[in-house]
């Protein structure tokens, strides 16, 4: 199947906050633009955030402006589950082949929801990172855009399937559904392809793998909201305990030549964040904060200077050397770098300010994207090759919109 | 256009099973409707169904079925048709309530399509009130784009704004283009691998900028005013730092007018020209990018730093100044003090925002570079170099004459021809006294928002932007999701002036700038609105025939889009206006709306719902809802199978600032029993998209209470509460205790009346 060639469009690949802004920028000054997202549905990293720093307010909020944006929107199109195959062409002419995958569920879903009654068969819930389960006809989550079901085929007996075409009476069960390829001519790309957690499993010292009671930064995002695994509880992966303490480990895996050398930007944020997350469970609980720096500048030092008053939190200046595994949570090792006493801090949770790495990283090469040594999508307007948000450079929401809002005018340009 | 309409009934997603269709049907040719019925009005026969209504003329579409928020394309028939939604799904079939011992299933079945029928009936008197809108369209729309500040990011605005083919002005008040980059000696890196400083690229931009067909530069220069709206503003420009009778005037309210009148006190724009007068010579322009840029801080307020009497004490601008004239002879050591508060606190100096750590690095190498024997010494409490500019840090810690640790300065004393610095709780496990030749302080960036209007705007709300001490005086609306609103249509802002940053992001942000000065005239062009409702082609039409000149529209408008003559009758703006509503909120006279969005069509729709008179079971209650925010959590609420209250009847607004407060009076007055307003978070970390929108129906329903209470009603019936998306979980239980408080209370006494 082929699109048919719209002049002047612009191809974004990633449906995150900084897909989603460029898309909706570049739309709402009339450019045509292709909107495509590997997941299911659209929102990317931000969907999964309980709340923003530092104005705690849901994330989920500026997604529906946005969702909302692009329902009223007749320059977008919009592509889940489908991801770049190739591209050909160039500057100003590239020929772009997109693959999507089977969602097994057609447009005639109507999100009445009752296939999963029917559904006995379980998968991992990845939207989750793995803690708890959907069923194997699913929506990722509450708030997903566009509002319909995924089926997980593998994970189905064929008598559940049957039971399911069976139970949805709006005939959108297509279980023969196949990977469909189709191109799109643009005259420029936006690469918002984002970022993944920093794989905690390489960090050694830490032992991710061996306790339950190392969870990451954004695990505990999940855990902390009110459509996570432990609605918003925050419980400890598998035993669930209400954690009595909890510790930090900044820099996990960022600024360390053998991880990723850079600072990932948002990860000291993103902790005193989950500080507060704590606080409103545990309003007692200690809580200790591993640090090499505070990176909470400007007009976030009140927020930090606020959570610093608390005499339960307790920050330490020092880069955690080791994380001992015990039979009830988990002893976090440092070295107090002021004090310079050996620190051996017990807690029943510790929470791993794992950074951001490109997610494009691994296939930028096939796509004749030009990264730099991280991994980083470099921006290269002349060629109508552009990059934005965290593809671009680790950032935190504000500058990956505006680096969006940069590229749609980037991709204007390109079409001059 | 006239309407024709066709009603449906969708009994799918559990609809038919929850709901009696019939009392449906019923509901709806109570107004006049016969309505159809199909098991999938959103499946391809379904929509075959109202297809071939369309093609029978009608143009009108009622479909009562889902939440507006899903199947937008399914039931969208064409620009020249309207549909109006009806959600019996998740307002009625799917939070319908389980049976207790005190409610039965028959009275829960009963209830639910009491529930379903008046969503039916209000669908139907929507659609019979509302009109296809016509955009507003400016007589002529400029394209030219005005960009106030001729630094890195004015310049940089001015060349992409060119570069996508619009004209600019480009107005700078010093005698050259480049603002602050002139003076730098090197800047940060800004490739990988990030490492080496980079030669300053300033000259090649001003060039590039002057060069510029497109651009129209004009140095010494300043904005003495702006008037007009986007698409048609008309600019003042005079010489910089001349008083000009087009100065943008200082805003009187109604309280100093009256003083004015009374003689009580001067008028402060006696010199001026009145902000509505219209200068012919003035520069028709379509938008306007300000990137009047920073000024350094004053630090002189840090005693024991020691700036105001040791010339060896300087600032980071200032010793930038002395590197780049050569001036740093004799210098052999230098400390950077990165943090002023002593033993009080571990911030870095105010407006810092990360960027003076990376101009200590920068800085330290200036030194280094100077003469290979000196020292430069970074104090920080906390190094801030994010992103790549980590590899920057690093590649400066392989200079063996440099030294960082983390440091409490505490004083800085005159010490012979140099400065003693004295530090504690050092990374070198003692306390540290060091004597270098210079300190320099790490001063921060104030942007030139925080002490004067900048902008210049000629508007009934005043010259400069507001409520900027929410954002310490940066020119910021909505920090984090949208950072480029303010509260000035048309008006984007970018570089020091919304936040200290490096040069690359200064760029981007310029460069998104561009892009947004670019959408605000291309959708004034089009006669709709930019962000939030962007595309919306309604706009708030005023009956002046009736207009008291009351002037709340105008004092109320969180965009400051209406002015007003000399009389007070208000002046609207189309398009500076965001559709929030909020004038339609204010106004006593009930005079402004919109095509498909008023008083009289909000209170008919009010009107609609059926209220029992005999039976003190069934109460009432109307719940005005905002769309944005607090309608999601209640679709959200019934698609995780919460129960909501069969009692209450939701209505969505626009925003709760367009709540006219004639809604509630037309609730009670037609027996309803209670009225609770559900809208967004208010206040210093306001969630509201339209700013002010939630506040102000705050302060109005303080003011119904009293008015309910003259007309012998508890206050009690009418309350707000702060609903976020998120608090799905949450509102049924709020909306519960409030339906409880009214029981309480018992029915309304006019009931029946």
């Amino acid at each position: 199947m082929s699109e048919q060639i719209a002049n002047g469009a612009v191809l974004v690949v990633g449906g995150g906050i900084s897909g989603l802004t460029a898309a909706l920028e570049a739309a709402e000054v009339g450019k045509d633009v292709f909107l495509i997202e590997k997941k299911p549905s659209m929102g990317g990293r931000v969907a999964q955030l309980n709340q923003y720093f530092p104005k705690l307010c849901p994330p989920s909020c500026g997604l529906e402006i946005n969702f909302k944006r692009i329902k009223d929107n007749r320059k977008i199109r919009m592509y889940t589950m489908t991801e770049v195959k190739s591209v050909s062409g160039s500057a100003g002419s590239y020929e772009v082949t997109c693959v999507t995958s089977p969602r097994y569920v057609n447009n005639n879903c109507t999100g009445c929801d009752a296939c999963t009654e029917v559904c006995v068969e379980e998968r991992d819930d990845d939207f989750n990172f793995g803690m708890g389960k959907t069923k194997a006809i699913y929506r990722p989550h509450e708030m997903s855009f566009p509002m319909k079901y995924v089926l997980d085929k593998n994970a189905c007996s064929a008598d559940t399937l049957d039971k399911i075409k069976a139970a949805c009476k709006y005939d959108a069960i297509d279980t023969d559904m196949e990977a469909k390829e189709f191109t799109v001519n643009v005259d420029s790309i936006i690469w918002a392809t984002g970022w993944n957690p920093y794989d905690p499993t390489k960090l050694d010292n830490l032992k991710y793998n061996e306790s339950n009671a190392i969870i990451t930064n954004m695990e505990m995002e999940r855990l902390a909201a009110p459509n996570g695994p432990t609605a918003g509880k925050i419980l400890r992966p598998g035993d669930d305990k209400e954690p009595e303490s909890f510790a930090f480990v900044q820099c996990a895996g960022s600024r360390d030549e053998n991880h990723l050398e850079y600072c990932s930007y948002i990860c000291c944020m993103a902790s005193m964040k989950q500080i507060t997350y704590i606080r409103e469970r545990y309003p007692e609980a200690p809580i200790y904060v591993f640090y090499i720096d505070l990176r909470t500048p400007g007009k976030y030092e009140k927020f930090r200077e606020k959570l610093m008053s608390d005499p339960n939190t307790h920050f330490i200046k020092g880069k955690v050397a080791d994380i001992i595994p015990e039979s009830d949570g988990v002893t976090v090792v440092a070295e107090n770098a002021v004090t310079g006493e050996k620190v051996q801090q017990k807690v029943d949770m510790a929470v791993l300010a794992t950074g951001m790495e490109p997610a494009i990283k691994s296939q930028a090469a096939g796509l004749g994207l030009d990264i730099d040594s991280n991994g980083f999508v470099v921006s290269n307007p002349a060629t109508g090759m552009i990059s934005a948000g965290c593809a671009k450079k680790a950032a935190d929401v504000v500058t990956s919109a505006q680096s969006a809002t940069a590229a749609a005018l980037k991709a204007i340009q390109a079409g001059k | 256009m006239d309407k024709k309409y066709g009603a449906y009934i969708c009994t799918g997603c559990g609809i038919g099973d929850a709901l009696d269709i019939e009392a449906l049907t019923g509901a709806a040719s109570e107004h006049g409707m016969e309505a159809k019925t199909h098991e999938a009005l959103c499946s391809a026969a379904g929509r075959e169904m109202i297809e071939a209504d369309k093609s029978e003329g009608v143009n009108t579409f009622i479909v009562c079925a889902c939440s507006r928020r899903v199947m937008q394309d399914e039931f969208n028939f064409g620009d020249d048709t309207i549909t109006v939604r009806g959600n019996i799904r998740e307002q009625a079939a799917w939070c319908k309530e389980q049976p207790t011992e005190a409610k039965s299933q028959e009275t829960i079945d009963e209830y639910t399509n009491e529930m379903g029928a008046d969503y039916v009936r209000i669908a139907c008197v929507q659609a019979k009130k509302t009109e296809l809108p016509e955009p507003y369209k400016l007589e002529t729309t400029s394209r030219e784009i005005l960009v106030m500040g001729g630094g890195l990011a004015g310049l940089t605005a001015a060349r992409e704004a060119s570069k996508a083919g619009y004209k600019v002005t480009l107005v700078e008040k010093a005698d050259v283009l480049g603002g602050k980059a002139l003076g730098w000696v090197k800047m940060f890196p800004t490739k990988a691998p990030y490492e080496d400083l980079e030669e300053p690229t300033i000259g090649a931009l001003v060039a590039e900028v002057e060069g510029d067909a497109n651009i129209t530069v004009k140095t010494a220069t300043e904005v003495a005013r702006i008037s007009g709206s986007p698409g048609d503003f008309n600019a003042t420009l005079k010489a910089a730092g001349t008083d000009s009778e087009w100065d943008a005037p200082f805003k009187v309210g109604v309280d100093t007018q009256d003083k004015i009148d009374k003689g009580q006190m001067e008028d402060p724009n006696a010199n001026f020209k009145h902000y509505m007068a219209d200068n012919p010579d003035g520069l028709k322009i379509g938008s306007v990018i300000l990137a009047t840029g920073w000024v350094p801080a004053d630090v002189s307020e840090y005693e024991h730093l020691g700036y105001t009497d040791n010339d060896k004490v300087v600032t980071n601008a200032e010793f930038e100044k002395m590197a780049k004239e050569g001036k740093l002879a004799g210098v052999n050591s230098v400390a950077f003090v990165m943090s002023p508060g002593g033993e009080e606190h571990d911030q870095d100096f105010p407006y810092a925002n990360s960027v003076t750590s990376m101009v200590a690095l920068k800085q330290a190498k200036y030194v280094r570079e100077n003469n290979a024997d000196a020292k430069a010494y970074v104090l920080y409490q906390h190094m801030r170099t994010p992103g790549n500019m980590e590899m920057f840090y690093k590649g400066i810690q392989q200079d063996d004459g440099i030294f960082f640790t983390k440091a409490t300065v505490t004083k800085v004393e005159a010490a012979g021809a140099g400065c003693t610095v004295t530090a504690k709780d050092t990374l070198l496990g003692e306390d540290l006294d060091l004597d270098v030749d210079l300190v320099v302080l790490a001063a921060g960036m104030v942007p030139t928002t925080k002490t004067a209007a900048t902008i210049n705007l000629a508007y009934r709300q005043g010259p400069g932007f507001l409520d900027l001490d929410l954002f310490d005086g940066y020119a910021d609306s909505h920090f984090i999701c949208f950072p480029y609103e303010t509260r000035r249509t048309g008006v984007y802002t970018c570089g020091g002036v919304r936040k200290a940053m490096p040069m690359d992001e200064a760029v981007d942000d310029a460069t998104g700038a561009a892009l947004k000065a670019i959408q605000a005239l291309e959708s004034a062009d089009r006669g709709v609105a930019v962000h939030p409702r962007s595309g919306d082609l309604t706009y708030p039409e005023f009956f002046m025939q009736r207009c008291t000149q009351c002037k709340r529209c105008t004092e109320e408008c969180p965009f400051g889009a209406i002015d007003d003559d000399e009389k007070g009758t208000p002046k609207p703006n189309p398009t500076r206006c965001r559709r929030c509503g909020t004038c339609m909120g204010a106004c006593p006279e009930r005079i402004i709306g919109f095509k498909d969005y008023n008083v009289d069509m909000i209170g008919s729709m009010i009107k609609a719902v059926e209220v029992p008179d005999d039976d003190e079971d069934k109460l009432r209650i109307l719940a005005l809802v905002c769309e944005n925010d607090a309608m999601p959590a209640l679709d959200m609420a019934a698609m995780r199978k919460h129960s909501l209250n069969s009692l209450i009847r939701f209505i969505p607004v626009r925003c709760l600032g367009s709540v006219n407060m004639s809604w509630i009076k037309d609730a009670m007055s037609s027996g309803m029993d209670g009225a609770i307003l559900l809208g967004c978070k208010y206040g210093d970390d306001y969630q509201c998209h339209f700013v002010k929108g939630s506040e102000i129906a705050n302060k109005r329903m303080d003011n119904i209470g009293e008015t309910l209470g003259q007309l012998g009603l508890e206050p009690e019936r009418c309350a707000m509460k702060q609903i976020a998306i998120t608090d799905y979980d949450t509102v049924p239980a709020i909306l519960d205790e409030f339906v409880e408080e009214i029981l309480a209370l018992g029915p309304n006494p006019f009931k029946g009346f």
